[in-house]
């Protein structure tokens, strides 16, 4: 009995060693992200390109969380990072772990931008955040920053236009 | 009078082809804006400055956004290569100071020492000249042809094909573009996509 009380207790404290995962990033050169961005789900897919470094990007970051929180059922929010590998254990694990963010995050390495850029959208310069808003029938590119307001009402002119 | 419906018509066409040209900026073959930037050393610098130059290799970037920093090695080897062939590299910074501090004058001037920059670094102090030219990041490369008519744009894009690591570039399209106006042949790509950051304003 003493034995099975230790077994149980010693479970538990791996449990909880558990919860404290190290985070596991999702890298991927563009053949890998591709698919994100021609999900066939029945949820509406807002995808949203920033980097940790990226001063706008991270200002409208928590907009997007606050979004899928808002919109569980109907959304799923990508956030494609765009951070260089030298500050993935610097810079954006910390970041993730920090925030506590929801949402997915994949990371996007690779660097012939040129090949890659326009099959995200043909409008998109390059220059970061951009955001796509997408579904099965529809496909919205915004080469913008939001406020938790415009992103909500973009959504919603989405939603309504379908 | 219907002549002068007419010349008015055209006249209103073209304005509203000049406004929508003006805001997205020049495509190839726009004769591009001579310009008076202050330079890191105090003094304006134009492009009517450079007498002899056949073409210029003007780079809008900065010292904040890490593409840009990833290719300041190789725009400053662009400018060892190419400024005594004619094309010297003009670099211009577009942000708002205000709103990144790191881009300050002081800051440019500071990153220019360390990194050993021997091309002209210019603040765009007033935010007018990136507009014209429709630059939307950091680093924006426009390769500029010297022409009777003005410095009229051949290139619009990426310096190379790999911001990452210069060792793995294959393509290099500015100095494919430079090789090609030197030589006085026709050249392939005129345009591409370069990742950056957004002009902070």
């Amino acid at each position: 009995m003493k034995y099975l009380l230790v077994l149980v207790i010693l479970l538990n404290l791996a449990c909880k060693s558990d919860q404290k995962d190290p985070i596991i990033l999702e890298v991927h050169d563009f053949t890998g992200i591709a698919p994100y961005l021609e999900l066939k789900g029945s949820k509406t897919y807002v995808v949203n390109f920033w980097a940790t470094w990226c001063a706008p990007c991270v200002k409208e970051l928590p907009h997007f969380e606050t979004l899928q929180e808002n919109y569980s059922d109907s959304v799923e929010v990508i956030l494609v990072s765009l951070d260089f590998p030298h500050q993935y254990e610097t810079k954006l694990k910390p970041f993730i772990q920090k925030y506590n963010l929801k949402s997915k995050v994949v990371v996007l390495d690779d660097p012939d931008m040129n090949s890659w850029i326009p099959k995200v959208d043909p409008q998109w310069d390059g220059a970061i955040p951009v955001t796509l808003i997408y579904n099965a029938s529809k496909r919205l590119f915004y080469s913008r920053t939001f406020t938790y307001k415009e992103l909500e009402s973009e959504l919603k002119t989405f939603f309504k236009n379908l | 009078m219907k002549k002068t419906i007419f010349t008015l018509l055209v006249l209103l066409t073209t304005v509203a082809f000049a406004q929508n040209s003006r805001e997205k900026g020049y495509d190839i073959g726009a004769i591009a804006t001579d310009f008076k930037l202050k330079n890191i050393d105090g003094k304006s610098v134009s492009l009517s400055d450079f007498k002899d130059a056949k073409g210029f290799i003007v780079v809008f970037t900065c010292n904040t956004c890490p593409y840009a920093v990833a290719y300041e090695d190789r725009i400053e080897a662009l400018n060892k290569k190419y400024a005594a062939k004619g094309y010297p590299v003009i670099a211009i910074m577009p942000n708002n100071v205000k709103t990144k501090p790191g881009d300050s004058m002081k800051a440019m001037q500071i990153r220019a020492k360390e990194k050993g920059f021997t091309f002209p670094y210019l603040m765009d102090a007033d935010q007018s000249i990136y507009p014209q030219y429709g630059a939307t990041k950091t680093p924006h490369i426009y390769i500029l042809e010297s022409t009777d008519l003005g410095p009229v744009v051949q290139y619009i894009g990426a310096i190379d094909d790999n911001y990452k690591d210069a060792a793995l570039v294959k393509t290099k399209y500015v100095e494919n573009a430079v090789d090609a106006l030197l030589n006085g042949v026709a050249f392939e790509v005129h345009k591409t996509k370069a990742i950056g950051c957004s002009i902070k304003l």
